[in-house]
């Protein structure tokens, strides 16, 4: 069955904006969704995946590649034919093992053939596409660190059962949670670019709507989709338009400016609060089609991309968000 | 139960299945023997039924599995037969949240189930009749219950749309009714509430109503539209499922649940097959984590070689001959979560700034815990008894709420309070946690363990805990809190085989750096 339409999901607008802009300029790093269950967090990822465009990979390539030289020389791939692939969105289960993580040895292979073979690992079929971990937060600590190092290298690199591996692993981490359930450590939160939170909606006509679009979409399936079909097609063309205009958007001096304040202001640590907020805001500028970032693109990045990086202050009971909102009405106004 | 779904092509799945049995894979001893490659099928590539038995036990990467493969597969059932008798145990959130119908089969005798009989010629009528449901403004109705009730996932309302519209079809109807609507929001709501409806009826007396076994099809005449059913009338029928007491207790069970999808239940193994330090291998089969140790079972084979190959005549030259008896496979040493339960005394005889103090160290030791991984729970105890205030978490949110609601003032019932750290301790340990009790009081303890003033009975109650903690084996710390160092504090803490630590004014720092210093970093 085809995933929940993106564009038929109600509500949930920073959610929805903070995937498009990965979708645009994956390096912005990822998205965090933070919030209660059953708030439409899987189906928002999924349905993502589903959005965006395909893409074009070398046959065989357990990295997808897209030319045969970036093909890691292990996969021993010599045809240089590609085919069309969905983006990959690949699921990080709990309690996975490294193994599958960062792929192992072919066990099957070397019992059976004699031969010392690489079986590639879910890093490797996350390249160029999407990683979502599902209950991020309650994800076991080694595997958390294996991830902060290929996240930040882009390249996964396995020494292990007389193997000695490389292969690119560039995606975008979209990881979710429930808060109330453990915290996310802060080395993995600053790997995120964007982080939002979600709730239930309170209203109850907007959950009325929710549960109709969702009953109809999987009792009157086609006519659902017929529906919402071309509206995400629409929003395709919208992304790759915003893709093809990220490189000639504009960033005054004013803008880093602007930047710079605010994440002083609000004293998150490091720089990676800053280049996040730019990147977020050139292609927020993108999408809508401007041509230089302003200071709106800004204020409207800045939750999103500076939320998570705020020092914890466990006596402050506002949450960070609120501490953002604050300190941007002082700093741009 | 399991005999009324044997029709259905059961497959029964175990908290502990690994990988392997999940999503199938290859099936080592049967390819070494044949000399070629031989999978085998996973669970959830079954059409029907899987039972998770045993599923509070159900720890938090089989869960998340399980849920992945719900969401992707609709077709795939589900029954968790859970058998959480405690609170902190029970299945995690993530997946409850997804299994739409909930039945409790507590206080129901064996001897009084009728034998159920599936008529599967109807299910299939059944079944075709679904696409014919209108469930029109049932769907509103249901909607408006959920957030009635408090329930903020929206897969609720949703998973109750659909067993309402099942119940429709069962009947042979094409339009809800309002006993299909009652009988949803029973099963699929009900148990979800985190509050009661708004306005107060007398509940507790209302028994509750006869589980529905529509057995025939068709014979109810409850043909009224729902347009005539009352939201009132759905949620009570929400309140008559709910026994009595529950909805007082539901704060603390949802507390237990969260902790519950956290700490697994599965008793995270010492002698570990993924990680961790590693210890020799040894002979064993792979699968369910364990991996295969190539080198030492090469090793293992190799002396056998020569003679193998004679045995194995009819296999081509050079191949190495490996049977399932040299298979090696690897073991880590883990190293467990350590737990701080914090048992603070909040009653009127310590001083409220000593609660403040307690509060702030267990704040500072929370902060700490995120480098060091720990889980911090608080236990307070005032007037008659004890209470968990705080499950064992990591969780920074959590903590400063509940601290941060912490009252004092009150009796000093001590007794609880040992009785209390003492189960929560051994829950800890049982789900693979390494717990440590701190107590901080001033050990006048003059409430007994049945909640009577009685000093004597109160102290010998204590005396009892103290020695069955000691003999728990759990390690532990008592932090004299009275402004005057006293005998019943150190009496407490060698009863409990404890180390005592007396801090007549301390600031939370360095109540928690001397914990700290105490408990070995």
């Amino acid at each position: 069955m085809t995933p929940f339409p993106f564009t038929a999901i109600v509500g949930q607008d920073e959610m929805k904006t903070a995937m498009i802009l990965t979708a645009i300029d994956p390096k912005i790093g990822g998205v965090l969704v933070f919030g209660d269950r059953g708030t439409g967090k899987s189906t928002a990822v999924r349905a993502l995946a589903a959005l965006l465009p395909p893409i074009e990979a070398v046959q065989g390539c357990p990295c997808n590649s897209a030319r045969l030289e970036d093909c890691p020389d292990w996969a021993g791939i010599t045809e240089s034919a590609t085919v069309t692939r969905p983006t990959p969105v690949i699921d990080l289960p709990l309690g996975v093992t490294e193994d599958r993580v960062t792929g192992a040895l072919d066990i099957e292979r070397a019992l059976t053939r004699g031969e010392k073979a690489f079986e590639a690992g879910l890093l490797a079929r996350a390249n160029r596409g999407y990683l979502y971990i599902d209950e991020v937060n309650l994800l076991e600590d080694h595997i958390v660190d294996l991830l902060l190092d290929v996240a930040q290298s882009g390249e996964n690199v396995v020494e292990r059962d007389g193997l000695s591996i490389r292969h690119p692993a560039r995606f975008v981490l979209v990881g979710s949670g429930n808060p109330e359930e453990g915290e996310l450590r802060p080395q993995l939160l600053d790997r995120f670019g964007l982080s939002v939170e979600v709730t239930s909606p309170g209203e109850i006509e907007t959950r009325v709507e929710v549960i109709r679009r969702r009953d109809a979409y999987e009792n009157d399936h086609a006519r659902f989709m017929s529906e919402w079909t071309p509206q995400d097609a629409a929003l395709r063309a919208q992304i790759l338009a915003a893709r093809a205009a990220l490189p000639d958007v504009a960033t005054p001096n004013v803008a880093l400016h602007d930047c710079a304040s605010v994440c002083l202001a609000l004293g998150s640590d490091g720089l990676r609060g800053e280049l996040t907020l730019l990147r977020a805001a050139r292609a927020l500028a993108a999408f809508a089609g401007d041509s230089a970032v302003s200071r709106a693109h800004i204020r409207d990045a800045a939750p999103m991309a500076l939320r998570h990086r705020l020092r914890r202050d466990p006596l402050d009971e506002a949450g960070s968000g609120a501490r953002v909102a604050r300190q941007l009405a002082e700093v741009l106004p | 139960m399991t005999d009324a779904l044997r029709g259905l092509g059961l497959r029964k799945l175990h908290p502990s299945v690994g990988d392997a049995a999940l999503f199938g894979g290859l099936d080592l001893g049967a390819t070494l023997a044949m000399g070629g490659v031989q999978s085998h099928a996973g669970l959830l590539a079954h059409h029907g039924a899987l039972v998770l038995s045993m599923a509070e036990r159900c720890p938090a990467g089989l869960a998340a599995r399980l849920g992945q493969a719900l969401d992707a597969r609709p077709a795939l059932s589900l029954v968790a037969l859970d058998e959480a008798v405690e609170e902190g145990e029970g299945l995690p959130a993530g997946l409850a949240d997804r299994l739409g119908l909930f039945l409790d089969l507590d206080g129901f005798a064996f001897a009084d189930a009728a034998p159920i009989r599936l008529d599967t010629r109807a299910i299939a009528a059944a079944r075709a009749g679904l696409s014919r449901v209108d469930t029109g403004a049932g769907l509103a109705r249901l909607a408006r219950v959920a957030a009635e009730l408090g329930i903020a996932s929206l897969r609720a309302p949703l998973l109750a749309l659909a067993c309402a519209r099942a119940q429709a079809a069962w009947r042979g109807a094409d339009v809800l009714s309002d006993a299909d609507l009652r009988v949803a929001v029973t099963l699929c709501l009900a148990h979800r509430a985190t509050q009661a409806p708004a306005e107060e009826e007398e509940s507790a007396d209302e028994a509750p109503p006869e589980p529905p076994q529509d057995q025939n099809p068709g014979e109810q005449d409850t043909q009224s539209t729902i347009e005539d059913l009352p939201e009132e009338m759905l949620v009570a029928a929400a309140r008559a499922a709910l026994p009595p007491g529950l909805l007082a207790q539901l704060q603390a069970a949802r507390v237990a649940r969260q902790a519950g999808a956290q700490n697994s239940g599965m008793g995270a193994a010492r002698k570990s097959m993924r990680r961790g330090r590693p210890l020799p291998s040894r002979a064993g089969k792979p699968g369910a984590g364990a991996r295969v140790d190539v080198i030492a079972t090469l090793r293992q084979a190799a002396p056998f070689q020569k003679m193998r190959a004679e045995m194995f005549a009819h296999r081509p030259a050079g191949r190495l001959a490996i049977l399932p008896s040299d298979l090696r496979i690897r073991r880590y040493q883990d190293r467990t979560d350590r737990v701080l339960i914090f048992v603070v005394d909040a009653s009127g005889s310590a001083a409220v700034a000593r609660l403040a103090e307690a509060k702030g160290a267990v704040e500072l030791m929370l902060s700490e815990a995120y480098a060091s991984r720990d889980h911090v729970a608080l236990i307070s105890f005032r007037g008659a008894f004890a209470e968990l205030s705080l499950p064992p978490t990591r969780s920074l949110v959590q903590t400063k709420r509940r601290l941060a609601g912490l009252p004092g003032g009150g009796a000093t019932p001590l007794a609880s309070a040992l009785d209390l750290g003492l189960a929560t301790a051994l829950r800890a340990r049982r789900s693979g946690m390494a717990p440590t009790l701190a107590l901080l009081t001033d050990g006048r303890g003059n409430i007994a363990l049945d909640g009577r003033a009685d000093r004597a009975q109160a102290a010998e109650d204590m005396g009892r805990l103290a020695r069955a903690i000691a003999a728990a084996g759990l390690p532990g710390l008592v932090i004299d809190t009275s402004l005057r160092p006293k005998s019943q504090p150190r009496e407490l803490a060698h009863a409990m085989g404890a180390r005592l630590i007396a801090l007549p004014r301390a600031d939370a720092r360095a109540l928690s750096r001397t914990l700290g210093a105490a408990l070995g970093g």
